[in-house]
């Protein structure tokens, strides 16, 4: 029998030319905003009017007044519209239009925002006067002015350019945070998670770190690692801050090493997670600011396949670049003489600024939101490491309910393509994986759960000798031929395990 | 050896790849009208709402199959010479194949109502249907949809998310109560409601009107209810593709007849996926399954047979799982069958959005049904298979829980509830 002539005559380019949006319908109504939701964003319109017009103009610039109608205004007005576009939505699922989005899915809008971040990024590492920095001595003017009160409230001190990065670092993480929470208010995880990420950055990050300049003692992130914080383990910092710092620079040493220390033990029982999404402040920027960009990171083999070489060639030069410095220290300049001060401004500068903050904070809208995260954080490497090969943590699948949609995959940050596992029922043990959740969340058949699981022995083939797995998997690159129906999925299958 | 596999669904890409695994040296050929490379069907709607691009929904890299040295065709098949094993292509020209495996998967029910081939009547369940239901919604300030079950409940929050009103046509008494209990029914029902689409209960459609240029403009219920709309969604099940087999060598019935080896009639012309029929011996019923994993578990069994071995395809413990809307749903076993002698415990939560509820005899369990509830998969198979007694899944029930952590656990209260009930 013929098969129907518009079959026969279906010849559409699915690859080159899409299904994009579709056309607005005749029945599509208004903007669909409600009064509330209006006065939200007028508040943020207002805010950012304000802004402009104390940075141009000055008027109530640097006063608790300047403050509070500016940014004030602008964080209250966010926070309100997010809340309110979410109370009355349905708990579940929001990636509506997503792929469709300009700003969303790579188009211009995305690349203005990359550039307007990256731009201010540039701004606060190089250019600070544009931002309204003094010359030493004097008073801060511009965009610093504004948080000025906060700054002598809080240090004692007038404002600069980094006090101004943590107060809007620390703003955005809680803006975000709330529409995080209203989001995902189906799942508790992700709701304890972003609470978690907002507290650790609130008290941790920058509460007590300004406590101490306002003590005038040396200033320290408490929830910042090394190696993530590399600087904290070069020698004047720990030899000289720390050590002379008297009592309460043991205090910090001892809480530094505690946490080089607790790493391992709390990575066996957690994995990684327990840091990349619960305390770390990079990590909570990119939960939250970052959370609309995720499904921007690459899951192609040849980016798998980068990030291998790249994430452990930073962990490399950060361990060489320490223990030099330190043996520098110790022969008083012999190794690298002049060369030391201009080695450590090369890593910061590479490192610490273009990577972390150009890179991987400017670029979320263009590659996503954990770029530092996935290639280039020292920390994480090292925890990676303890998580593939010598933990409790792994992602399990939900025997052979999988069915291949692929939003697993599309919204890991991490570029992991979960699918590829899940499909298979085969765990998900890797390391790049911040256990952030959301592929559980998205998944509409209910696959994935994570899990701490009771021991370590059972979470992939090889795990009771994780050293040999490590060193197996040093002469392995991630395959290019995925094993797509090799012999784990017969363990799957009840038609052949009958046989 | 040159085998042909038709079909680029999960059940020939499965097929593809495995037979790849078992015989390194044949050449394969895999064809599709439809796209250049396997996608996952049950994606469609994502595509449509904007969380996925189209490339998103292949499961494999593109190179995936130049890697296994697996060549794809884009064409359609126009006819099967099983005598001279000769293939004929839409574009022109003609295939051999040693061995061949159909895998042409279903198409979307008519059941041939007047007006059925307007412009604007279309189900959902290709490309090709995803392309026309993007032409559609450009006039439609209202959509009616015939028929409820899982894929009319996606196309509902397709038409949803871009602003089109819905309303549905369902034939029974309660949404999709021909498979849910009930109770779980009447808690889907009220969610359409909720979310605002109309919903029709036994009501079915009698006609659908031409609005004068060849397109729909309304749809007459059996009840003689007019409705205006511009866009009709036939959603009333599918039924297996088997046009292409249907006047060759190759028996068919409801769909291509095969043996439990998944073989045809004709000697090296196999079929599995939703376009096949298992023949049962006795009396028993043919086994018709349309979902994707059995498609998946069906493709590897027939992946053997074109590598030349020997092996029976297992059904094993049936499950499945759904969303409606926003409401997740897990089955495993016998649910809702009207088994001799089955007995049913069933524990809703107040909020009317989270479910559980077993089905067993009296000595073992035989199904349970979870509706905003997880469970894992290899512990209710497990509990089914072993014929686990009752007493022993209440005992252990907390254990199948799959939902993420920190969530609301709900089977401790079930467990109590069903225990005293028993008791
Ligand atoms: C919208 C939707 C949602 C679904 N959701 C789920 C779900 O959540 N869970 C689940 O388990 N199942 C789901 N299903 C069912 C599932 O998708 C099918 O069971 C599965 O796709 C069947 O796979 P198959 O390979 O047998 O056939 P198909 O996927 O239909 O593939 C058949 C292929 O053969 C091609 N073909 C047919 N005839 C010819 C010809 N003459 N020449 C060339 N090529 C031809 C077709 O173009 C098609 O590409 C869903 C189905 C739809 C439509
Ligand atoms: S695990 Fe879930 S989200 Fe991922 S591909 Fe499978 S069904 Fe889709
Ligand atoms: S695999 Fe899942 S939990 Fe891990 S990083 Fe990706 S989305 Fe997050």
């Amino acid at each position: 029998m013929p098969l129907p002539a518009d079959t026969l005559s279906y010849d559409f380019d699915e690859e080159g030319v899409g299904f994009g949006a579709p056309k607005t319908p005749a029945a599509a109504h208004g903007d669909g905003l409600s009064g509330a939701q209006k006065i939200a964003l007028t508040m943020v319109g207002l805010g950012l009017l304000s802004l402009v017009a104390q940075v141009s103009g000055g008027f109530i610039a640097g006063s608790w007044l300047g403050l509070a109608t500016s940014i004030g205004l602008l964080a209250v007005g966010a926070i309100l519209a997010f809340w309110l576009q979410h109370r009355d939505s349905v708990a579940g699922i929001k990636h509506d239009g997503i792929f469709f989005s300009s700003l969303l899915a790579r188009g211009s809008a995305a690349w203005i925002a990359g550039i307007g971040m990256t731009g201010l990024y540039v701004l606060l590492y190089w250019y600070p006067q544009y931002l309204g920095q003094p010359v030493v001595g004097g008073e801060p003017t511009g965009l610093i002015r504004v948080v000025d009160p906060l700054a002598r409230l809080m240090t004692g001190y007038p404002a600069s350019q980094w006090f101004l990065y943590g107060v809007l670092y620390t703003g955005a993480i809680f803006v975000f945070g709330v529409r995080m929470i209203m989001k995902y208010r189906h799942n508790r995880y992700q709701q304890i998670r972003t609470a978690s990420v907002a507290f650790f950055q609130l008290v941790f990050a920058w509460f007590l770190p300004n406590l101490l300049v306002r003590f005038r003692q040396p200033y320290m992130e408490f929830n910042g690692v090394w190696p993530l914080k590399q600087n904290y383990l070069w020698p004047e910092k720990a030899a000289g801050q720390f050590l002379d710092a008297g009592a309460f620079g043991i205090f910090l040493l001892c809480f530094a090493v505690a946490l080089v220390v607790a790493t391992p033990v709390l990575t066996y029982f957690f994995g990684k997670r327990w840091y990349c999404s619960w305390v770390c402040g990079c990590g909570g920027l990119a939960e939250t600011l970052g959370d609309p960009f995720r499904q921007l990171s690459s899951k192609s083999t040849r980016a798998w396949q980068i990030e291998r070489w790249m994430i452990h060639s930073v962990l490399v030069i950060v361990l060489v670049v320490t223990a030099s410095l330190w043996i520098d220290y110790k022969m008083t300049g012999n190794l690298y003489g002049s060369w030391s001060g201009p080695l450590r401004q090369w890593y910061g500068f590479f490192i610490g600024a273009v990577f972390s903050g150009v890179v991987g904070v400017g670029f979320y809208p263009l590659l996503g939101s954990r770029v530092w995260c996935r290639f280039g954080c020292p920390q994480a490497a090292i925890l990676g490491l303890w998580q593939r090969f010598f933990s409790r943590f792994r992602i399990t699948t939900n025997g052979g309910q999988c069915m291949s949609c692929g939003n697993c995959s599309t919204y890991c940050e991490m570029g992991i393509d979960v699918r590829a596992y899940a499909e298979k029922g085969e765990n998900i043990v890797r390391s790049s994986c911040v256990g952030c959740g959301i592929c559980a969340a998205v998944c509409p058949r209910g696959v994935l759960k994570l899990e701490n699981g009771g021991t370590h022995a059972d979470r992939y083939a090889g795990a009771a000798t994780p050293i040999t797995a490590f060193l197996d998997a040093l002469e392995h690159r991630p395959k290019l031929v995925m094993p797509v129906a090799a012999s784990g999925s017969q363990r799957d299958d009840p038609a052949v395990k009958r046989k | 050896m040159h085998v042909v596999i038709i079909g680029n669904g999960i059940t020939g890409a499965t097929a593809a790849l495995e037979l790849r695994q078992l015989d390194a040296d044949c050449r394969i050929t895999m064809i599709s009208g439809e796209s250049k490379f396997h996608f996952s069907r049950p994606a469609l709607m994502y595509i449509f709402m904007g969380h996925m691009s189209y490339q998103q929904t292949k499961p494999h890299p593109d190179s995936t199959w130049a890697d296994n040295r697996i060549e794809l065709l884009r064409d359609w098949i126009t006819d099967i010479d099983t005598a001279s094993k000769q293939l004929s292509l839409h574009k022109g020209g003609t295939l051999d194949y040693d061995r061949l495996l159909i895998a042409t998967g279903a198409r979307s029910n008519k059941f041939g109502w007047p007006g059925q081939d307007l412009q604007g009547v279309q189900g959902l369940y290709d490309l090709p249907d995803l392309k026309r239901l993007h032409d559609n919604v450009i006039t439609a300030k209202q959509a009616v949809i015939v028929g409820g079950g899982l894929i009319g409940i996606e196309l509902a929050e397709m038409l949803h998310s871009c602003g089109v009103p819905v309303t549905f046509l369902v034939r029974e008494s309660s949404y999709w109560n021909n498979v849910l209990p009930e109770p779980e029914s009447a808690m889907v029902s009220r969610l359409i409601r909720q979310a605002g689409f109309g919903l029709k209960l036994e009501t079915g459609l009698k006609e659908i009107e031409d609005d004068g240029t060849g397109r729909v403009g309304a749809i007459i219920t059996d009840k003689d209810e007019r409705i205006e709309c511009q866009l009709v969604g036939l959603t009333a099940g599918v039924s297996p593709n088997i046009q292409l087999v249907k006047e060759t060598a190759i028996d068919t019935g409801r769909g291509i007849l095969v043996d439990w080896s998944l073989r045809t009639n004709v000697a090296d012309v196999f079929a599995a996926g939703d376009c096949a029929e298992i023949v049962t011996e006795g009396d028993g019923r043919n086994l018709l399954q349309q979902v994707w994993y059995t498609g998946k578990m069906q493709a590897r069994i027939a992946a053997r047979g074109l590598a030349g071995l020997e092996a029976t395809y297992d059904p094993g413990i049936w499950y499945n799982s759904a969303k409606f809307l926003d409401l997740e749903y897990h089955t495993y076993g016998q649910v809702n069958l009207c088994i001799p002698a089955e007995q049913n415990l069933y524990w809703e939560h107040p909020d009317g959005l989270h479910s559980i509820r077993i089905v067993y005899l009296a000595d073992r369990v035989i199904g349970i049904n979870t509706m905003g509830v997880r469970f894992r998969h290899r512990l209710c198979e497990a509990w089914i298979a072993e014929q686990r007694p009752l007493e022993y899944v209440l005992e252990h029930l907390a254990e199948a829980n799959f939902d993420p952590e920190f969530c609301r656990r709900f089977e401790a209260h079930a467990a109590a509830q069903f225990s005293k009930a028993v008791a």
